[in-house]
């Protein structure tokens, strides 16, 4: 789409955007939100701008290949994350006990909530992305 | 003609059937639905405690119900995957070798 206003406002409003994402993901454990919301909206950038700039720029902004590597790899942080537990002679998936959990309501809280939540974040994103980069040259050919 | 009149009938049966269903449903509100059971009491009272986070919904989807959410990311994962399998045979831009028509 060649419309300049569109074009313009999208390039202003996505750090914002983006930030708020990134807002949403980190703050997942003490306001509403978490990964698969905020995953979504940092996905949802990206395809605004292909949506109105630029789908090879947006491409450029975050390759095919990589968001394909960080889907596969954050499953295996939160897997490996879980065997951590496993390996102090505890259940899968343990948390509060195995890793440190300082004051109530501050950001390192929650033990491996906030890992958990960003390799989440991270997933989702990326799934969004890939799914509609490869609908979208489906479409075009 | 009367396919459609078959149709409707069939609709009409089932929509009847399941707002008969709807009446057995708890009443919105009521303190004695199953959905106020000690489960959600203990959840609300323990998240501190257990999790040390405010927030109870990812205290349970991450720490208490970890195990399902592991189940999802690798539902999101068989997904994208099924659909990278499916599609970049069509794409220009898939990488790898391409099928031959």
């Amino acid at each position: 789409m060649n419309d300049f206003v569109l074009q313009t406002v999208t390039q202003i409003l996505m750090p914002f955007i983006q930030v708020y994402g990134i807002f949403v993901v980190l703050n997942g454990h003490l306001s509403p939100g978490g990964g698969f919301a905020g995953g979504t909206i940092l996905g949802a950038s990206i395809i605004l701008y292909a949506l109105t700039v630029d789908v090879k720029a947006a491409e450029g902004i975050y390759p095919d290949e990589r968001a394909e590597m960080v889907e596969s790899a954050s499953v295996l942080v939160f897997v490996l994350l879980g065997l951590i537990s496993l390996m102090m002679g505890r259940n899968f998936l343990t948390n509060i006990g195995i890793f440190p959990s300082p004051e109530t309501g501050t950001l390192l809280t929650g033990g491996f909530i906030m890992p958990v939540t960003l390799a989440i974040g991270a997933k989702v994103a990326s799934t969004v992305i890939t799914l509609f980069t490869h609908l979208f040259e489906e479409k075009k050919s | 003609m009367i396919r459609r009149i078959v149709a409707t009938i069939m609709i009409l049966l089932l929509g009847t059937v399941l707002l008969y269903m709807t009446s057995e449903m708890p009443r919105f509100g009521d303190p004695a639905n199953p959905t106020n059971n000690e489960l959600s009491a203990r959840y609300m009272e323990d998240v501190i405690e257990d999790v040390n986070i405010p927030n109870i919904v990812t205290a349970i989807i991450t720490d208490y119900r970890a195990y399902d959410t592991l189940g999802e990311a690798t539902v999101l994962f068989a997904a994208i995957a099924s659909v990278l399998a499916v599609l970049a045979m069509h794409s220009d831009s898939g990488r790898g070798t391409k099928l031959d028509e």
